[in-house]
């Protein structure tokens, strides 16, 4: 393999990697703050359970986020460096900031959260944690205002003197329409995974049935705070995303076209559930569509018109000379549709629950090698496999997501400025390979340490403890040992 | 004075921040199976850093971030040159990071055992591998005409950067033994202090030796003039300052001793960044390839976009990360309660 394939085979693996850790810390930082808050203003037992046995999760994930971050903010210079050199005008500005602004308020403010239970008072307690969850939204504010620079470049030009785009406007950078979409949206895919992952182990226990009333009545809670996170986060993925799509038809009509494979303007253009054959256009395929679906995507108009892939390709290559400005298709395709499926059906899984547990209802319990036949029965069956699956659904759907958004700009790095091709660094392929493979089977033996953690973690259950750790400050008490 | 000479002093800063913070808890890590005898000792000790360790790792993120911003193309250069170093300094990090906060996540001894490999492989690693970057920096590293490096891994390992490396191992080591001494008390913070008696003495050797050797062959040519005569000063300003810290360390001062071994580490930074200005990176092929301040910087708009922002946030940075350390003031023991490990809860 070349070196610019290896670069981007290590780009995809840990960048995917890295945001299995991301949505989770991100949503499940706000809801253990309010967890937090909770018990606080309402000094009830089970709201600091919670935020016990949640804040755990919390932090396994953290750590995990902020290692594999490391090596996203080196590989732009360790691989990309005639992309560092081009871009770093404009694409540093935000790294920087994300460090001074985001990363030292999370990492700060959360070593005060795990060490300071008995050393500050709660409300600051409490407050630690909401900055620390700031702190991870503004980092996501400017990590993605970046990538959506690299979409639809803005406030920026091109310097011939140096080689090199050059910053015209930081505010317009900061304000570019498709960060005005995609942080909207994948922040609330954050929190529509977060919400998932509560509400999955807690209809979990709740199926398993716990022993005592109070443990119940915890976990109750815990789905309904979490169905109810994940459901209005689903609502704002949908609208947010339909905000992306029309963004997507202005900015990057390619990108659209390759989503659904369209090969010849249309007008109107259908939109396909799926498609069983070959999508390279030539040759007819059993299809399930939906008639001017796609229109009304890209543009909010039933009958307007969309460009199709060979349209686009003969354009862009009057404006940017000879050359494919196609994406991977079926890979554009497949994860477009596969992205909307999986996020809608964890909104779904997350409804039933959220329906289950009305009204002082508890699901009906799965006694260990219980046989009892009847619908009853297979519905509750059904009912663990959804919960068990569900916190996996969002980390499946954001993945997907992120895969569509970087491989269907290909064969751009920076949307008319730059190809990706052409930002690689002058390293060897051995190298690259070396670090691809260390890297790889790094972060293989970390995932199941990282999930092995998590599932004896979550298994475990509440934390049993009845009593509170001692309020105000606790200037007699030695720090405690929490590592 | 440029924008790019403001930059350039901001990333000796930041890189100084991390040295003196990081350098504490990379010490600790690699103190940890030397003074770590028994469990609850090494429990007290990773609970010194335990609240710090990730705030500190943040100047290291914020350096490289600003170095992006301000320096294109040195971060450029410098990242691709250094690719295996850097990337075994990334798996370092990693985990070492992780083992800080797996290690008591679960109630088994092998399990802490390995975590506790960890953090001494990841402390040690980086504590020598940043020390050889540095010594190549200084030292000019195989860049052509387009700023690319044209060497190969084991041109980094010569005689000055490895000196280099031991200077950063001792000094590190040194800053977590007088750290220890400064949070702990009983058994650990004696041994803490005895260890910095001997880690002083290498860190003044090391240290002092790689400093003498950089103003005497690698300073950048050309400015023998007033910058020339400041890295000089600021050379023996840290080597005074060890040389203070390690007497304090005797006295039992461990407060002062702590301070004068990161004033010394600040001192020795800004002397190697004075060193090596106006260059960011030399080429030891020709001069003419050389990446400095002007050749290698984003533009002034940039520049002066981020001299506003670090105005406005680093102080509050400053301040809450100062906050922290005035909260964990208190030295570290062994509570009663916590003589076992806490019980995975079921």
């Amino acid at each position: 393999m070349s070196v610019l394939e290896l670069s981007r085979w290590q780009f995809g693996i840990t960048t995917v990697y890295h945001f299995l850790f991301v949505p989770i810390t991100i949503g499940l930082g706000f809801l253990v703050a309010g967890f937090e808050t909770a018990w606080i203003r309402t000094g009830n037992d089970k709201w600091l359970r919670l935020t016990k046995f949640y804040g755990k999760l919390f932090l396994i994930n953290f750590a995990m986020g902020v290692v594999t971050g490391i090596v996203q903010e080196f590989q732009f210079g360790m691989n990309w460096s005639a992309y560092s050199r081009f871009v770093g005008d404009i694409f540093g500005a935000p790294l920087a900031v994300e460090a001074l602004l985001a990363f030292f308020l999370e990492s700060t403010f959360l070593g005060l959260w795990i060490f300071g239970w008995d050393r500050l008072p709660r409300g600051m307690h409490a407050a630690c944690m909401w900055i620390a969850a700031t702190g991870t939204v503004l980092s996501a504010y400017f990590i993605l205002a970046a990538n959506s620079w690299m979409q639809h470049p803005v406030g920026s030009h091109y310097n011939p003197v140096t080689h090199r785009m050059e910053l015209t406007s930081f505010v317009a950078v900061l304000t570019n329409p498709v960060q005005l979409g995609t942080f909207p949206h994948t922040v609330a895919g954050c929190f529509l995974t977060a919400g998932g992952l509560v509400t999955g182990i807690a209809m979990w226990h709740l199926i398993r049935r716990p022993a005592d009333a109070g443990t119940i009545a915890a976990w109750r809670t815990a789905v309904k705070a979490g169905a109810i996170t994940a459901l209005a986060a689903a609502v704002a993925v949908i609208f947010t995303g339909d905000i992306q799509g029309k963004l997507m038809t202005k900015y990057q009509p390619m990108k659209m076209a390759a989503a659904e494979a369209l090969y010849h303007t249309s007008q109107p253009a259908p939109f396909s559930l799926f498609t069983i054959g070959t999508l390279n256009g030539s040759k007819p395929t059993f299809q399930v569509t939906l008639p001017d679906l796609l229109s009304f995507l890209a543009t909010g108009n039933l009958h307007a018109q969309v460009k199709g892939i060979d349209n686009l390709q003969s354009l862009y290559a009057q404006i940017y000379g000879p050359g494919s400005y196609i994406p991977v298709i079926p890979i554009a395709y497949w994860s477009f549709r596969l992205m909307i499926g999986i996020g809608l059906l964890a909104a779904l899984i997350s409804l039933i629950a959220l329906w289950t547990v009305r009204r002082g209802r508890v699901p009906a319990p799965i006694a260990a090698g219980a046989r009892v036949s009847g619908t009853r029965s297979l519905w509750s069956r059904l009912l663990l496999w959804a919960v068990l699956v569900l916190p996996f659904l969002p980390l499946a759907a954001s993945s997907l997501g992120w895969i569509f958004t970087e491989m269907a700009r290909q064969p751009w790095l920076v949307f008319g400025q730059m190809k990706t091709s052409q930002g690689v660094s002058a390293n060897s392929a051995g190298e690259v390979l070396a670090s691809v493979i260390v890297l790889t089977l790094l972060y293989g033996g970390l995932a199941v340490i990282e999930g092995g953690l998590m599932y004896s973690c979550a298994r475990a259950g509440l934390p049993g403890e009845k009593t509170a750790p001692p309020a105000g400050e606790g200037e007699e008490a030695p720090l405690a040992l929490v590592y | 004075m440029h924008f790019h000479d403001v930059w350039f002093i901001a990333i000796a800063v930041l890189w100084a921040g991390y040295f003196i913070l990081e350098g504490f808890d990379f010490g600790v890590g690699i103190l940890l199976p030397v003074l770590g005898r028994d469990e609850t000792r090494r429990r007290v000790m990773i609970n010194t850093i335990g609240p710090v360790w990730d705030g500190n790792e943040v100047w290291l993120l914020t350096a490289g971030g600003a170095t992006f911003a301000a320096f294109p193309g040195w971060y450029a250069a410098m990242f691709s040159a250094f690719y295996l170093p850097l990337l075994l300094i990334l798996v370092a990090l990693i985990l070492r990071g992780v083992a800080f906060e797996y290690r008591g996540k679960r109630d088994s001894a092998s399990w802490r055992r390995r975590w506790d490999a960890a953090i001494f492989g990841g402390s040690l690693l980086p504590a020598i591998l940043w020390g050889v970057a540095f010594g190549n920096v200084l030292h000019g590293i195989k860049l052509d005409a387009a700023h690319n490096y044209v060497g190969n891994f084991w041109d980094f390992l010569n005689p000055y950067s490895l000196l280099g490396g031991l200077a950063t191992l001792a000094l590190f080591t040194l800053d977590g033994a007088l750290f220890l001494a400064l949070k702990t008390t009983g058994d650990l913070r004696r041994d803490a202090r005895r260890t910095a008696r001997l880690t002083g003495m290498l860190a003044i050797v090391a240290g002092g030796g790689f400093l003498a050797w950089t103003e005497l062959s690698y300073r950048a040519p050309g400015h023998t003039g007033a910058t020339g005569a400041a890295s000089v000063a600021l050379a023996t300003l840290a080597a005074v300052a060890l040389i203070g810290a390690f007497a304090a360390n005797l006295r039992g001062r461990e407060g002062s001793a702590f301070g004068a071994a990161a004033a010394g580490i600040a001192a020795a930074t800004a002397a190697l960044f004075t060193a090596l200005y106006p260059n960011v990176l030399p080429s030891s092929i020709n001069a003419a390839y050389n990446l400095t301040v002007a050749n290698a910087s984003s533009t002034a708009k940039t520049l002066a976009l981020m001299t506003v922002i670090a105005c406005i946030f680093l102080p509050f940075v400053l301040l809450y990360q100062g906050w922290t350390y005035w909260v964990f003031r208190k030295r570290v023991t062994a509570a009663p309660q916590a003589q076992q490990p806490e019980p995975v809860s079921r």
